[in-house]
């Protein structure tokens, strides 16, 4: 499987685009309610976190398989000031935006797999894996 | 600024909304103004914002949520949040999100009963 999406989002309202076609795609590989709400959940937090820091970005839904499960993979890319205290920010509780500084953490927590590459001033890559 | 087009409605000493499309930020603080000026212009007694028909409530809306919650009971107008789904209650609360302070009922019957006072609320 290597079917894959390409979306720029640089308005406000391609994040509810953008997880909306997330919702789709995992639905149609057989995700459940449940799995969908947690999946969109976790991307718009990203994807929103993209539009408020970097003034938005890259976002990269594909269909992946390992040996025993097939999945969803979304990667959120953005040209932003990248974040300088990961820890803290994943551990939750820490903004400086209009959040709750609970976006990053909370889709850690929703997804299976999470990985972050961040330079300062370089921007961020986030890679997610949800698996059936 | 544009009307967010969610309707309000006056139903008895209180109003009603229940948005059926997805609130992104423009939206949420123009529906915030409308709700809070039509508290004043009716002169309700509480405020039911059901949330049955949205299926994704990220931290962003829950702040948006809690903002209109919280605005509205400073004016003296309770608010009951109605209508969680079970999906939705689940994803808030394993990214360790709540509605602090907000009373919360599973539909609108049981929402016009907490600001009736007929029954227990829950917060």
């Amino acid at each position: 499987m290597s079917d894959s999406n390409i979306f720029i989002v640089s308005r406000e309202l391609d994040i509810i685009a953008v997880r909306e076609k997330v919702r789709e795609v995992a639905k149609s590989i057989g995700f459940k309610i449940m799995d969908l709400t947690r999946i969109a959940t976790a991307v718009s937090e990203l994807v929103r976190n993209a539009f408020q820091y970097a003034g938005g970005g890259k976002v990269i839904i594909k269909i992946v398989q390992n040996q025993y499960h097939k999945g969803i993979e979304v990667i959120v890319e953005d040209h932003g000031p990248g974040i300088t205290n990961l820890d803290l920010v994943l551990n939750g509780g820490y903004s400086t935006g209009k959040g709750l500084g609970l976006g990053l953490s909370g889709a850690k927590k929703l997804m299976d797999e999470f990985f972050i590459e961040t330079n300062q001033n370089n921007g961020t890559i986030i890679t997610t894996r949800k698996w059936l | 600024m544009e009307k967010s087009t969610i309707p309000i409605l006056r139903l008895g000493n209180y109003l009603l909304t229940s948005p059926q499309i997805a609130i992104h930020d423009k939206i949420a603080v123009q529906y915030k103004d409308e709700i809070l000026q039509k508290i004043v212009e009716t002169k309700v007694k509480g405020l039911i914002l059901d949330i049955s028909a949205i299926d994704v409530v990220d931290s962003f809306l829950v702040r948006v949520i809690s903002e209109i919650a919280s605005s509205a009971n400073l004016m003296g107008c309770p608010t009951v949040v109605s209508g969680m789904s079970p999906a939705v209650a689940i994803t808030l609360a394993e990214m360790d999100l709540s509605l602090r302070g907000v009373f919360t009922a599973l539909d609108i019957e049981k929402s016009l009963k907490i600001l009736r006072g007929e029954e227990m609320r829950h917060t």
